[in-house]
C-alpha cells in the first residue's frame, strides 16, 4: 500500500499514477475493435450517401442491369451507366448455393466420419490435413479454379455436348466449397462432441446402429450449432473476394445457370476500385454502395449465427 | 395360436429390417469415408498442380552467344543480334531473324553492356557470354513444350527448335538455378519477373501489422478479461469483436481506401497501409486466443500475487500474463499467417500494381506475396503461369512455416493446471 | 486361472481364489467365461467367471474403480464404443457367445437392455423416448400397435399413471426419478430378456430411489436384472445374488443372504463391514 495512506494524506504516489495511466492507455486500446466498426460503418454510408444522391437507391436495390462500365465519356449517351444490384446478388446467391452445397454435406459427413467412425490414429492424421484447407490463402484456390478446375469442366462438359463457360459459376462454386469444408466440419465437430456421450450411449444400448444413433440422436441435438456454423460459412462465402475475382465472371449476367458465366459483389468492387478511378464517380462510388449491401447482409448473418451458436454452448456447459 | 403366427410374422420383419439397417449402416459410413476423400483428394491434387507447375520456375535456361564487340558506340542490341546471325549465317528472311533473336531475353544487351563497361578492353574484340535463354526456350529446354505438339499450337515453332538443338549439340545450353527469381522484381518478360518486391512488400506489411496488433490485441485482452468489470460497454466490445472477426476481408480494404488513403491521404500501394489495414484484419484474432489463453491461468496465480501485495495491474503483468504468452504467441502467429494470404484488402488499397523497384521504406510502393500471384495469374504467358505457382509454392511454404511454428510452440508451452 | 482347453461346467470353471457359496445352477441366462478385459494396454478385469441366473436379480457390488462399470458393459457389448478397449474370454448368452464373429450387435442390444448412472432420456417427448426402440427394430406393424407397447412400457415401468396426460411433453422435462423411469420403459419397450443397470439410483433423491426399487423388484417376474450397485442395503434388499468385485477380480458370489451374512473372502467382510469403500 502507499505509504502517504498511513499518513492520511491523499496525494496520490507515483505508482498510483502510473498505474491510472497504463488502465488509461488498456481502455484506449480496447476501444480501437469499435473505432474500427464505426469506421467501417462510416465510411460505407458516408460514401453509399454521395452515390444514392446520383442514383436512386430502388434503381440500385431492384435494378436487373448491371454496367457500370458503359460511360467511357461523361457525355457520352448513358453516362451514368445501369447500377441495378439484382445480377450480381443473383450471382452471388448462385455461386454460394453451389459452394454450400458442396462444404455442407461433405464437412458435415467428414465431421461425423471423423468424430464417430475413424479410429484415433486416423483421425490424428486426417483431422489436421483438412484443416489445411482452411490455411490456405484463398488466392490459391482463386489460382487452381482458374488454372485446373475450369478447364476440366469445360472439357468434361464439351464431351458430353455441353457448353460450359470458361468462367462458370460452377468452377467458382466448387472451389468455394471445398474450401468452406473445414469450416464446417470444424463447426460440426464442435457441435457433435459437445452432444453428451450419455445420450449416445442410450440410442447404442437400445440397439441403434451408429448411423442411426448419429442421425436421430446427435444430429438433432447438435441442430443449433450446425445451423450457426452452417450460417457463418454462409457468411464467408457470401464475402469471398479472390476465388471469384479470378474465375468467375465480369460481366452481370442475369441467370441460374451455373454453366454459365456470372459476376458477384465482390468481383464488383474489386474491378471497380482497382482500374483507374475518377474520384466521386457513380462508378467508384457505387463500390461502396456493393461494400455496404455485403457488410449488412453478412453482419445480420453473423449476429444470427453467433446468438444461436452461444445459446447452444450455454445449453450444454 | 394366432398370437404365435403373429410373432413369426414380426420376428421376421424385425429380421428384414435389420438387414436392412446394416445396409444403411455400411452406406453411411461409405458416405463418411467418400466425403473425407473429397478433401484429402482435392489437397493432393491441388498441391501436386502447384508443385508440377511451379517447381520448373527455380531453374532458368542460359544460353551461351558469341559476341563481337564493336570498338566503339553503344548499340549492344545490335551487337547481340549480330552474333546471332553470325552463328546461324543461313538465316536470311526478316521473320526469321525475329524468331532468331527471340532465342535469348530481352536482357541479353544488358547484360552485354555491364560486362563491357567492367572490362573496357573488350572493346573491339569477340566475347562469349552466357545470357538468359527467352520465355519460350526456356519452357522448350525444361520440357514444358513438348516437341510432339503440331507446330502452330506451340510458340516455339520447329525452326528455332532445330536452332535451339544445333545450340545444345555445341554444348552451349545450361539450366541453372534460378536465384533471379528470388532479387528482383517484377517485369513483363517472364523470365525476368521475380518475386522480391512481393516478399519485401508482404515483409513490411506483417512488420506493420505485427506492430500494431500485437500490442493493440494484447493489451485489449487483458483489459477485457483481467481488469474491466462487466458491463454494457465491455459487452458492446466484445460482440464487437466476434463480428469483426466475421467480417469479409474486402470491406476491410474499403476502410482502408475510404479513411487511410482519402481522408489521411496516406500513400496508395504502400505497405505500411497494407500492414495498417492487416492490422485492423488480425487484431480480432488475437484478443479472442488473447483471451482465452489468459482465461487458462488459473486464479491461484492472481490470488497468490494479489495476496503479496501487487496491484491488480501487477499481478497481471508480472504474473498472469508472462504465463499466458505462449498461447498470446500462437494466436498471434495464426493471425498473421492469415495476414499474409490476405489479397483482397490488399487490391483495395492500391498494392496491386507493376512494381520493378525494391522497396526501401514502408511507404515506397510494393506489391505483397497474394497479390503478385494475382498479377501473375492474369497473364497469359506459359512462363508467368510457371511463376505464379512458384510464388505460390513460396507463400504457402511461409504460410506451412508460421503454422507449424504456432504448433509447436503450443506443444512445447502446454501447461496443464 | 483355468487352461483354455477345459470346457468345464460353471463350478469347476470357478477358479481357486474365488469364493463359491452354493453350487450355481446349471441353466445360467448369461454365463462369462475367463473374462478379461483390457484398456490399452492396462487390464481393468482379470479372469472374470460369473453366472446370471434368469429371472433373479444379480447385484455387482465392490469398491469403486473395481470394474464393475466394465463387467456390465462387456455384457451387450457396450464396450466395444470404447476405444482401445480389448476383450478375452467369452461371454455367453443362452450357451451361445456374443462376441463370436458374426454376432449381431444391434439383435443382441434388443435382448439385452441398458439403464444407465444418470438418466439420459432423449431430447424428445416422453412417446417418442419409449417408442423410439420398437420404431427402430420394427416391432410394430401399425401405430395402434405402437401406442399400444408405448403405454404398457410406460405402465411396467410405473410411469404412465404420472404422465398419461403429457405423453407429447419433453422426456427432459421430467423430474430425476421420473426420467430413470422413462429410461426403464425405453429398454423394455423393445421386450429385452435381461435388464442391464449400472447404478440407475446413484443420480436420485431417495423418495425416487424407492420407486425404482419397487419397481425393479417387479420387473423381476418378466427379465433377468444385473445390477450394480454402491449400496450394500439396495443390493442387500433388491437381489437374489450378488457378486463382489475388488482391483479387477471377482472375489465372491453366490446367494445375497450368504454374501452379506457370512462372506468368506476377507476383502469382501472388510467392505460389508463398512471397512473399505
Ligand atoms: N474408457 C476407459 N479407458 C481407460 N480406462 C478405463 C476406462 N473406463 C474405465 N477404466 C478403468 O478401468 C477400471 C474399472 O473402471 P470401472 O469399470 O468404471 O469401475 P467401477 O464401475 O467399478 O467404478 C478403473 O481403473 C478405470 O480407471
Ligand atoms: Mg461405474
Amino acid at each position: 500500500m502507499p505509504r502517504n495512506r498511513v499518513f492520511g494524506t491523499s496525494i496520490p504516489t507515483r505508482k498510483v499514477i502510473v498505474e491510472r495511466m497504463v488502465m488509461g492507455l488498456l481502455i484506449a486500446c480496447s476501444t480501437v475493435a469499435v473505432l474500427t466498426t464505426i469506421g467501417i460503418v462510416l465510411s460505407l454510408v458516408f460514401e453509399s450517401f454521395l452515390f444514392f444522391r446520383k442514383v436512386p437507391i430502388t434503381d440500385f436495390l431492384f435494378g436487373l442491369q448491371w454496367s457500370p462500365q458503359t460511360a467511357i465519356r461523361a457525355d457520352q449517351v448513358g453516362a451514368s451507366g445501369a447500377f441495378g444490384a439484382i445480377p450480381l446478388l443473383v450471382g452471388t446467391a448462385l455461386i454460394s448455393a453451389i459452394a454450400l452445397s458442396v462444404s455442407g454435406p461433405v464437412g458435415l459427413y467428414a465431421a461425423i466420419y471423423i468424430a464417430e467412425y475413424a479410429s484415433p490414429r486416423f483421425r490424428a492424421v486426417v483431422k489436421p490435413a483438412l484443416e489445411v484447407l482452411a490455411g490456405i490463402p484463398t488466392v490459391v484456390y482463386g489460382f487452381f479454379a482458374a488454372l485446373f478446375v475450369a478447364p476440366l469442366l469445360r472439357q468434361g462438359g464439351e464431351s458430353i455436348g455441353l457448353a460450359v463457360s470458361s468462367e462458370s459459376a460452377l468452377a467458382a462454386g466448387l472451389v468455394m466449397g471445398v474450401m468452406t469444408i473445414p469450416f464446417v466440419s470444424s463447426i460440426t465437430d464442435d457441435a457433435i462432441t459437445a452432444v453428451p456421450s450419455a445420450l449416445k450411449e442410450g440410442a447404442l444400448g437400445m440397439g441403434a446402429t451408429r448411423s442411426e444413433m448419429v442421425r436421430q440422436v446427435v444430429l438433432p441435438a447438435a441442430l443449433p450449432g450446425i445451423a450457426g456454423g452452417m450460417l457463418l460459412a454462409t457468411s464467408r462465402v457470401i464475402g469471398e473476394t479472390m476465388i471469384v475475382v479470378m474465375a468467375a465472371g465480369l460481366t452481370a449476367n442475369l441467370t441460374i445457370n451455373p454453366l454459365e458465366a456470372v459476376t458477384t459483389v465482390t468481383v464488383q468492387i474489386v474491378t471497380l476500385l482497382t482500374g483507374d478511378q475518377e474520384f466521386d464517380s457513380a462508378k467508384t462510388l457505387s463500390a461502396f454502395a456493393l461494400g455496404l449491401l455485403l457488410f449488412v447482409v453478412t453482419l445480420i448473418l453473423n449476429v444470427i449465427a453467433l446468438k444461436i451458436v452461444k445459446t447452444y454452448r450455454e445449453q450444454y456447459d | 395360436m394366432i398370437e404365435q403366427v403373429d410373432t413369426v410374422k414380426r420376428q421376421k420383419r424385425m429380421a428384414d429390417l435389420r438387414d436392412k439397417r446394416h445396409k444403411a449402416e455400411v452406406r453411411f459410413r461409405r458416405i463418411g469415408v467418400a466425403a473425407v476423400s473429397v478433401g484429402l483428394i482435392f489437397l493432393t491434387v491441388l498441391f501436386g498442380v502447384v508443385l508440377a507447375s511451379g517447381l520448373s520456375a527455380f531453374k532458368q535456361t542460359y544460353v551461351q552467344i558469341d559476341v563481337a564487340v564493336d570498338a566503339e558506340g553503344d548499340n549492344y542490341q545490335g551487337m547481340v543480334k549480330r552474333g546471332l546471325r553470325e552463328y546461324f549465317p543461313e538465316v536470311k528472311k526478316r521473320r526469321d531473324k525475329r524468331k532468331l533473336y527471340a532465342l535469348v531475353s530481352s536482357e541479353a544487351p544488358y547484360r552485354l553492356k555491364a560486362l563491357v563497361e567492367e572490362n573496357p578492353g573488350y572493346r573491339g574484340k569477340a566475347v562469349s557470354l552466357w545470357v538468359r535463354a527467352g520465355a519460350d526456350v526456356d519452357m522448350f529446354v525444361k520440357g514444358e513444350i513438348s516437341r510432339a505438339l503440331p507446330e502452330d499450337e506451340r510458340r516455339l515453332k520447329d525452326r528455332q527448335i532445330a536452332w535451339v538443338d544445333s545450340l545444345e549439340d555445341d554444348g552451349r545450353v545450361e539450366t541453372r538455378f534460378n536465384w533471379h527469381f528470388f532479387t528482383s522484381g517484377d517485369s513483363r518478360e517472364p523470365e525476368l519477373a521475380g518475386i522480391a518486391v512481393a516478399v519485401l512488400g508482404s515483409l513490411f506489411s506483417l512488420l506493420v501489422c505485427l506492430a500494431l496488433s500485437f500490442p493493440l490485441g494484447v493489451l485489449t485482452a487483458v483489459y477485457l478479461e483481467e481488469l474491466a468489470t462487466r458491463n454494457r460497454w465491455t459487452d458492446f466490445i466484445e460482440v464487437n469483436i466476434n463480428n469483426l472477426a466475421a467480417v469479409p476481408s474486402i470491406v476491410f480494404g474499403l476502410l482502408g481506401l475510404a479513411v487511410f488513403l482519402n481522408v489521411f491521404e496516406l500513400p496508395r500501394s504502400a505497405p505500411m497501409v497494407g500492414g495498417m489495414v492487416l492490422a485492423l484484419m488480425t487484431l480480432p484474432t488475437i484478443i479472442i486466443t488473447g483471451r482465452a489463453a489468459l482465461k487458462a491461468v488459473p486464479p491461484s496465480i492472481r490470488e497468490a500475487a494479489l495476496a503479496v501485495g501487487a496491484s491488480p495491474l501487477q499481478a497481471v503483468f508480472h504474473h498472469v500474463l508472462p504465463l499466458a504468452m505462449p498461447g498470446v504467441l500462437t494466436g498471434t502467429i495464426i493471425g498473421t499467417a492469415r495476414a499474409l494470404g490476405e489479397t483482397a484488402p490488399l487490391l483495395m488499397i492500391g498494392m496491386v500494381a507493376f512494381v520493378v523497384d525494391l522497396p526501401e521504406t514502408i511507404l515506397s510502393p510494393a506489391t505483397a506475396l497474394p497479390v503478385q500471384v494475382f498479377l501473375w495469374a492474369d497473364s497469359p504467358e506459359r512462363g508467368f503461369e510457371e511463376r505464379t505457382a512458384a510464388a505460390i509454392l513460396i507463400l504457402l511454404a511461409f504460410t506451412i512455416l508460421m503454422n507449424l511454428t504456432a504448433v509447436l510452440l503450443r506443444k512445447k508451452y502446454e501447461i496443464r493446471w | 486361472m483355468t487352461s483354455s482347453g477345459m470346457e468345464a461346467s460353471p463350478e469347476t470353471q470357478s477358479g481357486a481364489n474365488v469364493h463359491v457359496l452354493d453350487s450355481a445352477q446349471p441353466v445360467a441366462k448369461m454365463a462369462t467365461e475367463d473374462l478379461t478385459v483390457f484398456y490399452g494396454d492396462k487390464p481393468a478385469l482379470h479372469d472374470i467367471n460369473l453366472e446370471i441366473e434368469p429371472h433373479h436379480v444379480t447385484a455387482l457390488i465392490g469398491p469403486s474403480g473395481c470394474g464393475k462399470s466394465t463387467f456390465i458393459r462387456c455384457l451387450n457389448r457396450m464396450n466395444d464404443v470404447v476405444p482401445g478397449c480389448r476383450i478375452e474370454g467369452q461371454v455367453k448368452l443362452d450357451g451361445e457367445d456374443i462376441y463370436a464373429s458374426g454376432q449381431d450387435v444391434v439383435q443382441l442390444r434388443t435382448r439385452i437392455g441398458m439403464v444407465f448412472q444418470k438418466p439420459n432420456p432423449f431430447p424428445k417427448s416422453i412417446y417418442d423416448n419409449v417408442a423410439y426402440g420398437p420404431k427402430i427394430h420394427g416391432m410394430c406393424a401399425n401405430s395402434e400397435e405402437r401406442d399400444a407397447i408405448v403405454l404398457r412400457s410406460l405402465d411396467r415401468a410405473g410411469l404412465l399413471d404420472e404422465v398419461r396426460d403429457r405423453l407429447r411433453a419433453p422426456g427432459t422435462s421430467l423430474s430425476g426419478g421420473q426420467q430413470q423411469r422413462l429410461c426403464i420403459a425405453r429398454a423394455i419397450a423393445v421386450e429385452p430378456e435381461i435388464i442391464l443397470m449400472d447404478e440407475p439410483c446413484s443420480a436420485l433423491d431417495p423418495i425416487a430411489t424407492a420407486r425404482i426399487e419397487e419397481l425393479i423388484a417387479e420387473l423381476k417376474e418378466r427379465y433377468t436384472i444385473v445390477i450394480v450397485t454402491h449400496s450394500m442395503q439396495q443390493a442387500a434388499r433388491l437381489s437374489q445374488k450378488t457378486a463382489y468385485f475388488h482391483l479387477g477380480r471377482l472375489v465372491e458370489k453366490g446367494d445375497t443372504e450368504t454374501v452379506f451374512g457370512d462372506p468368506q473372502d476377507e476383502r469382501t467382510r472388510d467392505y460389508v463391514m463398512g471397512r473399505i469403500g
